[in-house]
């Protein structure tokens, strides 16, 4: 048994990754995610509206943290303003004292912490609900949980699919033939987005059917987060392959990508209710954006005019992870430079004769 | 063809991985219609040179003279076919791969699946091809573009004899059709069949020339005898000892036997231990 021990432990100390993931990761995760961990959301962005708006602003309780007041607005504003994600509450103020409060019911948990502030609160008005009136968790999770399905299969099907090239060796039969090292990288991503986006349209059609999921803006600004969403997942697929000898390392490293994502995107804990530090790690994940995109276009249907940001976050992520890959695989796959396209005599070294 | 009419290869070649030189000054050339063996231990650097000569390893010195990527043909030491493709999604992807017109695929492949036997196994995932079956596959897929450089990587280790004559069959089919063949290979009595032969010791060529010039290079004259020999370095072949007497001197017991490829590369490796010694 001693002996058994021993070459285990031989192995694991040079098996590096394994031992930071069985060491370091578990403490890290913990203090990450016990400052993420958290559904009570103490400060909820509010705009005041009409003509009493600067008036009522100052008597509202401390949890609606006034962002903005808008004399000028009306409801159409104030639903606009919920629904482009400026704001998760909207107090309407009519011009004979009366008001409405409306609440983004997309942004679940501030939501729920709204609705239990006003209840403890008689003198307000009871809130009303838009996007998502009974407050349902699959109505905002299936959305979220759409770009996790997406995740799956872009990053680690194609981290394995790579892998998979250089532990049989084919990777440098590919080397060898005159392809650029770009056209090999996209002729073997083409598939594998091809079955991402399969995928995507049977997550949010299996959603809608399964649980009444609503879907009420534009199929293609959802298209377009989604496919935006993809070129990372499958960038970030390829550059673990990079880093990765064996199917089994890319997993490894996919799963420490990917929980991340999961705990600290907003998908399941609000980004308002984590710590400052935890919450920027958010905003560097792609999920979180795409969350924002989905949520906002099936649930809210909000325009694409609001949903730059993500978008654009999405874009830039996407470039940057997909050139690092592509940098990195030209790197495994034209050790000796570009490829040649005539017959030629490279002389190199410091000793080229 | 350029690169002097088809004269592909290396001059003073260097290739370091990190700290470790795995070539040293090494010089190789293969011609056209005809075969050069690179021959060598494990980790002697063929696979190097040969990686170095495909231009999928960086050289850190000397010059590589190769043709243009889509005239050469390559099998790698490793399986050097896609174990869940066919034979013949094998063959249709090498031959897109190299830009073969549709007409010229078919009929390409229509061919080499007759010269290497394998039409009955057509349909069959390469990778539940035998070892022999598969290493055919590998240099169909080479050959299917009539490249002017074909490079195999010990294409016969691990195949049965019967398969190893017939992969023969197909080099020297391709040399004969025009192709420079550089070739590794562990086995001695290959590398006689090639017009020149390199052999590396240790990333350095230890002897090279025509199969002939590398024996007549060869110091001292090789011995047989029942017994070991004593006083003098021996070496085992079959049933019998041989020795290798470096002044030519006769030693008693024995007898003179004609030197062949695997006598000259023992004793170039014992006479360049003794350089090292003294």
């Amino acid at each position: 048994m001693w002996a058994m021990a021993m070459k285990e432990l031989r192995q694991m100390r040079r098996d590096r990754r394994t031992l930071a993931m069985m060491i370091l990761l578990p403490v890290l995760l913990l203090v990450v995610f016990g400052y993420a961990a958290s559904f009570d959301v103490d400060r909820v962005r509010t705009v005041v509206v009409g003509p009493l708006a600067q008036e009522v602003a100052g008597g509202l309780p401390d949890r609606l943290q006034v962002v903005e007041t808008r004399a000028d607005l009306g409801r159409e504003g104030a639903v606009e303003a919920l629904r482009d994600g400026e704001a998760v509450v909207a107090v309407v103020t009519g011009a004979n004292g009366d008001a409405a409060i409306l609440v983004d019911g997309a942004d679940l948990f501030s939501a729920r912490s709204v609705v239990t502030e006003l209840r403890g609160r008689p003198e307000l008005p009871a809130p009303e609900i838009l996007f998502n009136p009974g407050l349902d968790t699959s109505t905002i999770m299936v959305p979220g949980l759409m770009g996790v399905v997406l995740v799956f299969v872009g990053t680690i099907a194609t981290a394995l699919g790579v892998v998979r090239e250089r532990q049989s060796g084919t990777l440098e039969q590919l080397a060898v033939m005159p392809f650029r090292p770009r056209d090999v990288l996209l002729g073997k991503l083409l598939p594998y987005l091809g079955v991402a986006a399969v995928d995507l349209v049977v997550i949010v059609a299996a959603g809608m059917l399964l649980f009444d999921v609503p879907f009420v803006g534009s199929p293609l600004v959802f298209a377009l987060g989604a496919v935006a969403f993809l070129f990372v997942t499958v960038g970030a697929g390829v550059l673990i392959s990079t880093v990765s000898e064996t199917q089994g390392q890319a997993i490894q490293l996919a799963m420490m990508i990917m929980l991340p994502q999961i705990l600290l995107s907003g998908l399941i804990f609000p980004l308002q209710a984590m710590a400052a530090g935890v919450r920027w790690i958010g905003y560097l994940l792609p999920l979180t954006y795409f969350v924002q995109v989905a949520r906002g276009v099936m649930v809210k249907g909000t325009p694409i005019d609001a949903l730059l940001l993500p978008l654009g976050m999405l874009a830039v992520l996407g470039l940057a992870v997909l050139g690092l890959s592509i940098a990195r695989f030209r790197r495994d796959l034209a050790p000796a430079g570009r490829r040649h396209r005539h017959d030629e005599v490279a002389t190199v070294g410091a000793g080229a004769r | 063809m350029s690169a002097a009419a088809g004269r592909w290869g290396v001059d003073g070649l260097g290739v370091r991985y990190g700290g470790r030189a795995a070539l040293d000054d090494v010089t190789f050339e293969v011609a056209a219609r005809s075969v050069a063996a690179v021959v060598g231990g494990d980790g002697a650097g063929k696979t190097s040179l040969l990686r170095a000569l495909a231009g999928t390893v960086r050289p850190s010195a000397g010059t590589v003279r190769r043709p243009d990527d889509r005239r050469i043909g390559y099998v790698s030491a490793g399986p050097g076919v896609w174990a869940d493709l066919t034979v013949e999604e094998n063959l249709d992807f090498a031959g897109r791969a190299y830009g073969l017109g549709a007409g010229r695929l078919r009929s390409r492949t229509a061919e080499l699946l007759e010269r290497t036997g394998l039409g009955e196994a057509r349909g069959r995932l390469a990778g539940r091809l035998s070892g022999g079956m598969r290493q055919k596959l590998a240099l169909a897929m080479a050959l299917l573009h009539e490249p002017a450089l074909l490079i195999l990587d010990e294409p016969t280790t691990g195949v049965d004899p019967v398969s190893r004559v017939e992969l023969w069959r197909l080099v020297a089919g391709a040399a004969a059709g025009g192709a420079a063949v550089a070739l590794a290979t562990t086995y001695l009595d290959e590398a006689e069949r090639a017009a020149t032969v390199l052999v590396l010791d240790q990333g350095r060529a230890l002897l090279a020339g025509t199969p002939d010039e590398v024996l007549a290079a060869v110091p001292g004259r090789v011995v047989e005898a029942e017994a070991r020999p004593q006083g003098v370095p021996a070496w085992r072949r079959g049933a019998r000892w041989r020795a290798w007497s470096p002044d030519g001197s006769p030693l008693p017991g024995t007898t003179e036997v004609a030197m062949d490829l695997e006598d000259a590369v023992v004793v170039a490796q014992l006479a360049r231990e003794q350089r090292s010694a003294a």
